[in-house]
């Protein structure tokens, strides 16, 4: 016979995992609100305020950028037929799996002085020297504005896509009828039913760009991410880096609320039950062909045209590329990211089931708890990581000091940072994969093993996990995924003798020579596409 | 020995009491039907009985055993209960032959085997101990459900509206085939839907609830023929109130003219109250021999049914379709007389 109030087992483990997940940012705010540090009053006094300028402008330029090619891109998509169109839907979001320093560097060298734009342009019109013409510098913050928006547009375009796809042609058909041009109904329908899917796609838009290390490093312009990982490297000052990313994290809340707030309003429209699948406007002539221009014209240069010249770079230094530092490299990611991926998936089985099972309140909070690292930075997170960890390792020093034992910096100084740093940054991938797998599971299959005699541990065993096998394949390899493309956590929590495929990339773009690591670099963007498949794939399963 | 007793079984969601106070006895191997419209607690009610919720307030006891008070509560996998589900909750991912030995714990391999053998042929599914849920029809999936339920022999079934998803054309067939398999199992049964046809066709006593509490349990008929409040009145099928007044323990004076019951009544004389009366009572006759003088009413509508005409016309004040004697037919807005029938009287006080 069992007996009431008990603390349950499911219940501890659900808890412990979102306050463990949680530490790092609970440390970070602590960390950034007390105490005064000198390198930050310094910093303050002189740079910091440049240093958010350019992270708003850049904020604020990606955003104006990618409005303008994602909002055409998506009406075009959603309501036109035109030559090309079932191809550009899908192709038009490739460039998500494009890291931006890739297509950073690809530009720098196509459009720099040496580089073969200038040099034609030298030689049709006799140019002799820089003094001559005018040309547009690439490495400032409007070229990282151009970068940024050319791989994050997608966002925005998949996001306004599919919440024109769920308005009604009716709604348009109507204000047509009443005597609107499709010019002026775009803007006064659908753009205005769309707000809050625009609204949260940009703000998801500013959280990355807010995140971008790579571009504005590579381009020497600085903002707060970079201020971050500058910080640490150049003062060593925990501190100074906590604060400089309490307010990079202040930045991101206002992203963040923006967000949830459009989402609430969102929900506000009524959706209609099918989605469209038929055209509104069938575009002929001199319309259907500027359709596929631009379409062309975004998909070549945010992504044929960096792929193009990432595959002539591999095949140019197929020699010097294809090496044992490749495979090592290659090896040393899939080693953390396949143990990351296994403890993500079985925490987020543990808690979603605890969510499922719960009858105690709010059993949403552990989850919530364990996601809260998704929102981070990755050198914001980096900060965070270390602060508990270096306070942990120093109290056990402290403690073993007085027997002669010494652990060193078992903690901090071991892949065992960078793997807890990814767990915590990509807890919630997996988290909202298994959630929504689990939901797909009637509730009375539960109850049916429950009556039957199973405990809650046999029922997850016996009925969820075999239902739940492609869910959990899903989860794992979008974690996988992403911890092979993490950098600049991997760049700040590395230890000596580890290196990622991306930051063995990211290191060759550094020292300008990409063709190097081109087979690296492949590799990652290829990786990249599988998830774009998936996302696809639930696109479609929708419509 | 009662199978399943509540007692003063009480359950609120987030402050609003769906089960309040309920009592409820169960007889060995009686199948009982909790009716009711829906929200009125039959679900929540089973649930409780099941572990599947926590009863706030009450006692539980299930073959005499004590499963949940307010320092008690045996959960589910401890209750040894069946039960049954509206989508039947079969595991999609287990045959048909797993899915009715998944319940069976502590048997040898044989053993499991046979009791699986037993029941598919109590089901009549021999051949389709391989197959998976989704190769089945609606009604073998129904009854693989109710053989995984009925496996491990368990001291109490639940069903839980089991028939809702089953064409109306095979459904009373398929709730006679499942009463009969429960019956040759010899186990108890709490079924609960919200459709009075089921409850008639497939329960031996029905409870019919409302607002949370049993309003009256006891056989179809007595249940119809007798409802002790109108609430039940009004569940166990269509009618109307007429105002009335006892004349003798047989004898009521309304509108229409004096209405005889078969069976004398429990109540004072000149008492006043309400009479129900279902359109089966009801006879509709022209208004040309209105020999006693009593008020006519008009026909509103008429409807053909095929055997005969429906007519709707307004009793006081309240709408009810009366069915035509076969060759009787009115014109729309004709006046016509209600003549009402002797009939087992339900009368209730103001």
């Amino acid at each position: 016979m069992t007996y009431k109030f008990q603390l349950s087992k499911w219940q501890l483990i659900a808890w412990s995992t979102g306050l463990l997940l949680s530490t790092p940012l609970f440390f970070l705010l602590v960390e950034s609100l007390q105490g005064d540090s000198e390198v930050f009053t310094h910093l303050w006094n002189t740079v910091l305020w440049d240093y958010i300028s350019n992270t708003v402008l850049l904020v604020l330029g990606v955003g104006l950028l990618s409005c303008l090619i994602a909002l055409p891109l998506g009406w075009l998509t959603a309501y036109c037929r035109f030559p090309g169109k079932q191809q550009f839907e899908w192709a038009l979001m490739l460039p998500l799996a494009m890291p931006t320093y890739i297509i950073a560097y690809v530009y720098t060298d196509l459009l720099d002085y040496a580089g073969p734009v200038q040099i034609t342009l030298r030689e049709w019109f006799g140019w002799q020297s820089p003094s001559d013409y005018w040309f547009f510098d690439i490495r400032t913050l409007p070229g990282a504005i151009i970068m940024i928006a050319l791989v994050l547009y997608p966002y925005l375009y998949l996001i306004f896509k599919t919440a024109l796809r769920e308005q009604s042609f009716k709604l348009v058909q109507a204000s047509q009828l009443m005597g609107l041009s499709a010019w002026k109904s775009f803007f006064k329908v659908s753009l205005v039913l769309s707000r809050g899917a625009i609204v949260a796609a940009l703000a998801l838009i500013s959280m990355e760009t807010m995140a971008d290390f790579a571009t504005v490093s590579y381009f020497a312009v600085s903002t707060l991410t970079t201020a971050v990982y500058d910080t640490w490297f150049g003062y060593y000052s925990l501190t100074a880096a906590a604060k400089i990313s309490g307010v990079m994290l202040l930045l991101l809340f206002l992203a963040l609320i923006t967000e949830r707030f459009s989402r609430r309003n969102q929900a506000v429209f009524e959706r209609q039950s099918s989605v469209n699948s038929e055209a509104l406007y069938i575009l002929k002539g001199k319309s259907a062909w500027l359709a596929t221009g631009f379409c062309s014209f975004i998909l070549i240069i945010s992504f044929i045209i960096p792929m193009f010249v990432l595959l002539k770079y591999a095949v140019m230094y197929f020699d010097q590329a294809w090496n044992s530092e490749f495979f090592s490299y290659a090896w040393q990611s899939l080693k953390v990211a396949a143990v990351v991926s296994a403890v993500t998936i079985t925490l987020s089985v543990l808690v979603v089931f605890y969510q499922r099972i719960a009858k105690q309140a709010n059993p949403l909070i552990p989850g919530r708890l364990a996601s809260t690292g998704y929102a981070l930075p990755g050198t914001v997170l980096a900060i965070a990581v270390l602060l508990p960890l270096t306070l942990l390792e120093n109290t056990i020093n402290r403690i073993l000091t007085p027997y002669d034992l010494d652990i060193g910096l078992l903690l901090t100084g071991s892949l065992l940072t960078i793997i807890f740093a990814y767990i915590v940054r990509f807890y919630a991938v997996a988290h909202g994969a298994i959630e929504s797998s689990f939901s797909r599971i009637s509730p009375s299959l539960d109850m049916a093993s429950q009556s039957m005699g199973k405990s809650q541990g046999h029922t997850l065993r016996l009925v969820h996990l075999p239902l739940l096998r492609r869910g959990l394949l899903t989860a794992g390899l979008l974690v996988f995924i992403e911890c092979m493309k993490e950098l600049p956590a991997a760049l700040l929590l590395r230890p000596f003798d580890f290196e990622s495929l991306a930051t063995h990339v990211f290191q060759y773009v550094s020292d300008e020579q990409l063709e190097l690591a081109s087979i690296s670099a492949l590799f990652i963007v290829v990786v990249g596409f599988i998830p774009l498949y998936f996302i696809n794939r639930s696109m479609e399963q929708r419509s | 020995m009662s199978s399943l007793i509540l007692q003063g079984v009480s359950y609120a969601y987030n402050g609003t009491k769906v089960v309040d106070d309920l009592d409820l006895t169960l007889g060995k191997d009686e199948i009982v039907c909790l009716l009711g419209a829906s929200g009125c607690g039959k679900t929540t009610t089973l649930k409780a009985i099941a572990g599947l919720i926590e009863a706030k307030q009450g006692q539980v006891f299930i073959d005499g055993k004590l499963v949940s008070d307010a320092n008690t509560f045996v959960s589910p996998e401890h209750r040894n209960i069946g039960m049954m589900f509206q989508d039947y909750a079969l595991f999609p991912h287990l045959t048909v032959a797993n899915n009715i030995g998944f319940g069976l714990s502590g048997m040898s391999k044989t053993d499991k085997q046979a009791r699986v053998d037993e029941m598919l042929k109590l089901v009549h599914l021999v051949g389709c101990a391989d197959r998976y849920p989704h190769q089945l029809s609606g009604g073998q999936q129904q009854r693989v459900a109710i053989a995984r339920a009925l496996a491990y022999k368990p001291s109490l079934l639940l069903l839980d509206e089991p028939f809702s998803n089953i064409d109306t054309q095979v459904r009373f067939e398929l709730i006679a085939d499942i009463r009969r398999i429960i019956k040759a199992q010899q186990v108890s049964a709490v079924f609960v839907t919200h459709s009075k046809e089921e409850a008639f066709a497939f329960s031996d006593t029905l409870a019919v609830m409302h607002q949370g509490k049993i309003a009256q349990q006891g056989t179809p008929e007595q249940l119809f023929a007798k409802p002790s409040s109108k609430e039940v009145a009004e569940f166990l099928g269509q009618g109307i109130y007429l105002s009335a007044t006892a004349l003798t323990a047989t004898e009521y004076e309304t509108q229409f003219g004096v209405v005889k019951s078969i069976l004398p009544q429990q109540h004072a004389v000149a008492e006043k109250g309400v009479i129900y009366v279902r359109p089966h009572q009801l006879e509709l006759a022209s208004c040309n021999n209105n020999e006693l003088q009593c008020e006519c009413v008009t026909i509103l509508s008429s409807r053909f049914i095929g055997s005969a005409y429906v007519y709707t016309v307004v009793i006081a004040e309240q709408e009810i379709e009366v069915a035509a004697q076969y060759g009787q037919s009115f014109e729309i807005n004709e006046q016509v007389i209600i003549k009402i029938k002797p009939h087992t009287v339900n009368f209730f006080k103001s």
